[in-house]
């Protein structure tokens, strides 16, 4: 029970910890400041969270989600229709990737270290220095207003209320973590763990485009480097959710969650504490040792 | 002719195979120019990609989900502690170099620590890790600028009849490597858990020492390769060591170790390594610009991955 609280836990601790050092930034115009980048982290978290409830890992969704920032930036505000067919392309290759890896048996970690590699050179040869500029309507979504609850936090609630819906409450939900829970179990039920591992992907992809779109929307210009971190922010986020490495146990509110926590940690709450820019890096780190401490002393207590 | 089949039959020489295909390639196109200046400039390259290679390998050996992800961060750290320690001063390299390996063995037994008292796959925790080692490396080395000591320098680059003289050595460190791990206690002990891990200790296989000690070695590869990098390329850097996460692995993997584990392959170590700098070489030599070659060099990765295929898990 605490366990399952741990994710929300640690977003609260690190909310107090801002509220104290500084009270001014929990405000309406503070937390839109402050969760400004928690958007397209979430999404690329969300999309990390896929392909590790089947048991496999994504190493290029940072580049891919560079690649698609430079698509977003360029092509999709010059000639939408070809800018779409690209990012849905894209998405396509993803679903190749996993069917790929389930028939070959390849281990995703290479096949995606590999493809981290094709993503940053496109996103290259499509944006050399940085520039583009995001199509208007993306731009104004982002800068979107609602009363009373800064617009991260909504989009935030929106995102983990629709994946929660659909991985953890339908029935094909269940068959796409069951492929990373017991995979042999659900062969002999009779389910293809081909389209899984295809659906798994393809929905990585869907995120990881989502998340590249939501980014450029907020910076408004792009940079073939501009998503590089993301990969390991989002595996931390999937993790610090309270998700596993194997047996299809993930979270996509934990995951959430997790990514808000990075966000506000990785350099609000550390920029509040005046911690020098050189051990921000190493403050997330800490944070991520901590949160699994944590974890390993509340699992124990509850054995 | 039944000695060529056993050759063919094994994995490693599919690697090499490989290097050789690329070679040819960039000397049909420079018209055999430059051919044995290529093969020095390779083997020099492919050294440091072999050291840490062969630690990654017997970390991945180790069983699904063991990898060391801090090794980028332990090699650019180690360069800025050796070249400080050694501070251009020829008397002071042997010390330099004990230096580095203590500093990668440190990372390699604080990365083990983590995985064991907080239970969390290997990968969060070299992940972690990493992070950390990479503010001190920023915080310690920054602008650092000292020269490697004149001899060691010297010593990185040094060549007999166009022949890396770190190279020679590096392959009788592979020998040893391969020795230990076929015929020595302790790389049966790796094998063993990377089977089996239940099966191993039922068996009697100290699990947790053999781990301590294979993330030890693997941590103090790294900090030895960041010396010599280090040296070979004048002077420490925090990103010296940013291209080995990829290409640790990728040379385990091309090189015809199983990434689920219990496998082995010293030999495609050297292989797959020379393969990738040869493949880096060779798109150079084309002149194609730097996002046709990450294009390439991604797809080919993915595409030798393909064709060599993944094994069944051995369970």
């Amino acid at each position: 029970m605490l366990r399952s609280l741990l994710p929300a836990l640690s977003l609260a601790l690190v909310l107090i910890a801002i509220a104290w050092l500084n009270p001014r930034a929990i405000s309406y115009f503070g937390f839109s400041l402050m969760l400004n980048l928690a958007i397209p982290i979430a999404l690329a978290t969300i999309a990390q969270m896929f392909v590790i409830a089947g048991n496999e890992l994504d190493l290029s969704i940072g580049t891919f989600v560079g690649f698609v920032g430079c698509v977003t930036a360029t092509w999709l505000k010059d000639a939408p229709l070809l800018g779409v067919v690209i990012l849905l392309g894209s998405i396509g290759v993803y679903a190749l990737l996993g069917a790929l890896i389930h028939l070959r048996n390849l281990p995703s970690i290479v096949v995606t270290l590999g493809m981290s590699f094709v993503w940053q050179g496109m996103a290259i040869l499509i944006l050399p220095k940085p520039g583009g500029k995001a199509p208007d309507w993306l731009l104004a979504l982002m800068a979107f207003k609602p009363p009373f609850i800064p617009f991260p936090i909504v989009a935030a609630l929106l995102i983990a209320a629709v994946v929660h819906f659909g991985l953890m409450r339908t029935s094909y939900g269940v068959i796409l973590r069951g492929s990373g829970g017991n995979s042999a179990a659900l062969k002999r039920a009779g389910w293809s763990l081909l389209r899984t591992k295809i659906a798994l992907f393809a929905l990585t992809g869907l995120f990881g485009v989502l998340s590249g779109m939501a980014l450029i929307g907020i910076t408004t210009s792009a940079d073939a480097n501009i998503g590089n971190g993301y990969t390991l922010l989002s595996i931390a986020g999937v993790i610090l959710g309270g998700g596993e490495f194997v047996g299809g146990r993930v979270s996509p509110i934990g995951a959430v969650i997790g990514a808000l926590t990075l966000a506000l940690a990785a350099s609000p709450l550390l920029t509040f504490m005046h911690i020098p820019p050189d051990w921000q890096v190493a403050a997330n780190g800490a944070i991520l040792i901590i949160v699994l401490a944590a974890r390993v002393l509340i699992s124990r207590r509850e054995r | 002719m039944a000695s060529l089949r056993t050759l063919l039959a094994r994995p490693w020489i599919w690697s090499f195979f490989g290097a050789l295909l690329v070679w040819l390639a960039t000397i049909a196109f420079t018209g055999g120019y430059g051919g044995g200046g290529m093969i020095t400039a390779a083997l020099s390259l492919a050294v440091f990609t072999v050291i840490v290679g062969v630690g990654q390998m017997f970390v991945i050996t180790l069983g699904p989900g063991n990898v060391d992800l801090s090794l980028p961060a332990n090699i650019g750290l180690a360069s800025a502690v050796a070249m400080k320690v050694m501070d251009g001063n020829d008397a002071m390299i042997a010390v330099g170099l004990l230096a580095a390996l203590a500093c990668g063995m440190a990372i390699g037994a604080v990365n083990y620590l983590l995985i064991w008292a907080l239970r969390i796959p290997p990968i969060i925790a070299t992940l972690s890790a990493s992070f950390v080692i990479q503010s001190v490396d920023i915080s310690y080395g920054r602008g650092l600028q000292i020269k490697p000591p004149p001899g060691f320098a010297d010593f990185t680059n040094w060549q007999v009849f166009g022949i890396p003289v770190l190279a020679i050595l590096t392959v009788l460190f592979t020998i040893g490597a391969g020795i230990v791990l076929q015929r020595m206690i302790y790389g049966r002990s790796v094998l063993a858990i990377g089977q089996n891990i239940r099966a191993a200790w039922l068996a009697g296989v100290n699990v947790g020492r053999t781990r301590f000690l294979t993330y030890t070695l693997s941590g103090a590869l790294g900090g030895l390769d960041g010396a010599l990098l280090a040296g070979y390329f004048r002077g420490a850097n925090v990103d010296i060591g940013n291209e080995y996460l990829l290409a640790s692995i990728a040379v385990v993997v091309i090189g015809g170790t199983s990434v689920a584990g219990g496998k082995a392959n010293v030999p495609g170590v050297w292989g797959a390594a020379l393969f990738l700098v040869l493949l880096l070489t060779m798109l150079n030599t084309f002149g194609v610009s730097v996002g046709v070659r990450l294009v390439l060099t991604g797809l080919i990765i993915v595409g030798v991955i393909t064709a060599a295929g993944g094994q069944k898990a051995l369970r």
